[in-house]
């Protein structure tokens, strides 16, 4: 019997030639990912047990990027923390705020995922890297404290799920929606401690921005990993963004390889979705919701925050003045520029849409955005659990970068269709 | 005397359990006095210590923060009992040291407020309210080490010795 994609990176992780899903195994890791929310704490943890140290300085990023810049003097402590550890550690790449962004776009952006490596990091989005070929998975501060120390963690190996997406995605519609379709159908647990692997001829087609989308959301599936095999337009991102270490081993699942089931999807058939409120699953076509009035739309994210869905939002928004209140959060400090330059701020500005700073922000409820009772907010996020970005009774509606701008300028959830 | 808190619910996710507005800090008696807050204002102030939280599939959903496992620990809670957990939470509340419950029938055979008694080592909940014993699988030898060394932390120094 064959292996996985995922089978073969843990298997070469564990130093074994073969495992097998279910087995327990300790694997080394290739890169520790520390934001600010979630490493303080292992970084406390760590010294109370007097074991203050990293297992290797240059194998660790870290950036603030939840509550960053700064939101109130709790976290400006937590940001303190984590400054004075990464300095007296020498952590080589440490993001600074001026260069700090929302970690799932910086870290790929900045070279330091690669195809064939274990990446792990105390948010749950660290899935987004299985995008490059990698095995990314989120874990919690104590496992941070754990591979920060020792470069090693425990795992029970993922059975897999194959996602076939066949077929081409229409005018309007994007990766988001393709993910939205993927966890209606199975469920917010449908791929519980599983890995989702993704391939197919609509993969192809997309760029790494959008293929990040989709991995990005493997965890709103309940998923261990998401993952996508390697291939020319990996191959080119990766030689526009890799630096310091260029080389890399290129896994990919053997025909002979055991899934736990497969699903196929007909991306040509896929509408514009919008999760409704309270769950990620809770995915319907834009028909069915349409003219459905919000407060506020927020595209940002390490959903879609990248160059490409500001793009799609800009084009939309483009001569237009949005309706509602509209949040545009760049998700890191090069996109941001990128945007600039690409005169896409004149745009939102013109729209009168407000430009903040790289940071989760909002996303999570954190501040930049945060909805106040009975609001409703179209957003480009990851998640719209009760409460999730600000009082209890608001309300998230999630999409696609195109249809949180055609729904900004209508003020209520529109077909971005309308609007190409 | 252990309560039961039931939660006829699937999916109960880590944003209701601690929402993010309080993740500003990590100290786990302030994160405990907001525990579940989203989903139940009431249970701050109905919680004793040793009570136990029933819920049914996919509890700990979401995010991979650890003040969720933390929240509940800091509200003196032993243990929840949930018919599935998501998987980052599991293994947060392992790491942690604190003991999950995986049972099908928990949530069918335990109502709010009976009381409870839990024996680990058996694989048994006694429902003394309703006079009925419910089995469960013990957790994994590998977890149950871990639990017992305190958490990851201690389990990791003590190989290391």
């Amino acid at each position: 019997m064959g292996m996985t994609i995922t089978e073969k990176i843990l298997a070469r992780a564990a130093g074994k030639e073969k495992v097998a899903p279910g087995e327990l195994i300790d694997a080394s890791i290739d890169i520790v990912m520390c934001v600010d929310v979630t490493t303080p704490p292992a970084i406390s943890m760590l010294a109370e047990k007097g074991i203050d140290k990293v297992f290797d300085r240059e194998k660790i990023v870290v950036t603030p990027d939840h509550f960053q810049p700064a939101k109130d003097i709790k976290s400006a402590e937590l940001h303190k923390r984590l400054d004075e550890w990464a300095r007296r550690h020498k952590i080589k790449y440490y993001y600074k705020i001026g260069r700090a962004g929302v970690c799932h776009a910086l870290l790929p952006e900045q070279g330091h995922i690669r195809p064939g490596e274990v990446i792990v990091g105390p948010d749950s989005h660290t899935c987004t890297y299985g995008a490059f070929a990698a095995f990314g998975t989120g874990i919690g501060s104590t496992d941070a404290a754990a591979a920060i120390a020792t470069g090693e963690l425990w795992f029970k190996v993922p059975a897999s799920i194959k996602f076939v997406l066949n077929g081409s995605l229409g005018p309007g519609v994007y990766s988001k929606d393709v993910i939205l379709s993927i966890i209606a159908r199975i469920g917010v647990d449908g791929a519980l401690y599983k890995a989702m692997e993704f391939v197919g001829p609509a993969l192809a087609e997309m760029s790494m921005e959008a293929r990040m989308t989709i991995t990005n959301m493997a965890i709103e599936a309940g998923a261990k990993n998401g993952i996508i095999g390697f291939d020319n337009v990996t191959k080119q991102y990766l030689n526009e963004h890799l630096k310091d270490k260029t080389d890399y081993t290129v896994y990919e699942s053997d025909k002979d390889a055991e899934y736990v089931s497969v699903e196929e999807f007909d991306c040509s058939a896929i509408e514009p979705m919008v999760a409704l409120p309270p769950l990620p699953s809770s995915g319907v076509p834009i028909g069915k919701c349409a003219g459905k009035e919000m407060d506020q739309a927020y595209i940002g994210s390490c959903t879609n925050g990248r160059i490409e869905d500001l793009r799609i939002a800009a084009k939309i928004l483009k001569g237009k003045a949005v309706a509602i209140r509209t949040i545009v959060v760049p998700a890191t400090p090069t996109i941001w520029k990128q945007a600039k330059d690409e005169d896409l701020f004149d745009i939102f500005y013109d729209a009168s849409c407000v430009i903040a700073a790289p940071t989760c922000g909002a996303c999570l409820g954190g501040f930049m955005g945060v909805l106040a009772a009975g609001e409703k907010c179209i957003s480009t996020t990851n998640r719209n659990f009760v409460g999730r970005m600000g009082h209890p009774k608001s309300e998230v509606y999630l999409a696609s970068p195109a249809t949180a701008a055609a729904s900004a300028i209508e003020g209520k959830l529109a077909d971005p269709r309308e609007y190409l | 005397m252990s309560v039961a808190h039931v939660y006829k619910r699937d999916h109960i996710n880590t944003d209701e359990i601690i929402p993010a507005r309080y993740l500003n800090t990590d100290d786990e008696a302030e994160l405990a006095r907001h525990c579940l807050e989203d989903l139940d204002k009431d249970f701050v102030s109905k919680v004793k210590e040793g009570d136990v939280i029933v819920a049914g599939e996919d509890f700990g959903c979401g995010s991979s923060r650890e003040h969720a496992v933390w929240a509940i620990r800091g509200a003196r809670v032993q243990t929840v009992i949930a018919k599935s957990f998501a998987r980052i939470f599991y293994r947060n509340a392992i790491n942690c040291g604190f003991y999950l419950i995986e049972s099908a029938e928990g949530l069918e055979k335990i109502n709010n407020g009976d009381e409870l008694e839990v024996d680990y080592k058996a694989g048994l909940i006694k429902n003394k309210t309703a006079d009925i014993d419910i089995k469960f699988n013990p957790l994994p030898d590998f977890a149950l080490e871990i639990i017992n060394d305190g958490g990851l932390l201690n389990h990791i120094t003590k190989k290391q010795k």
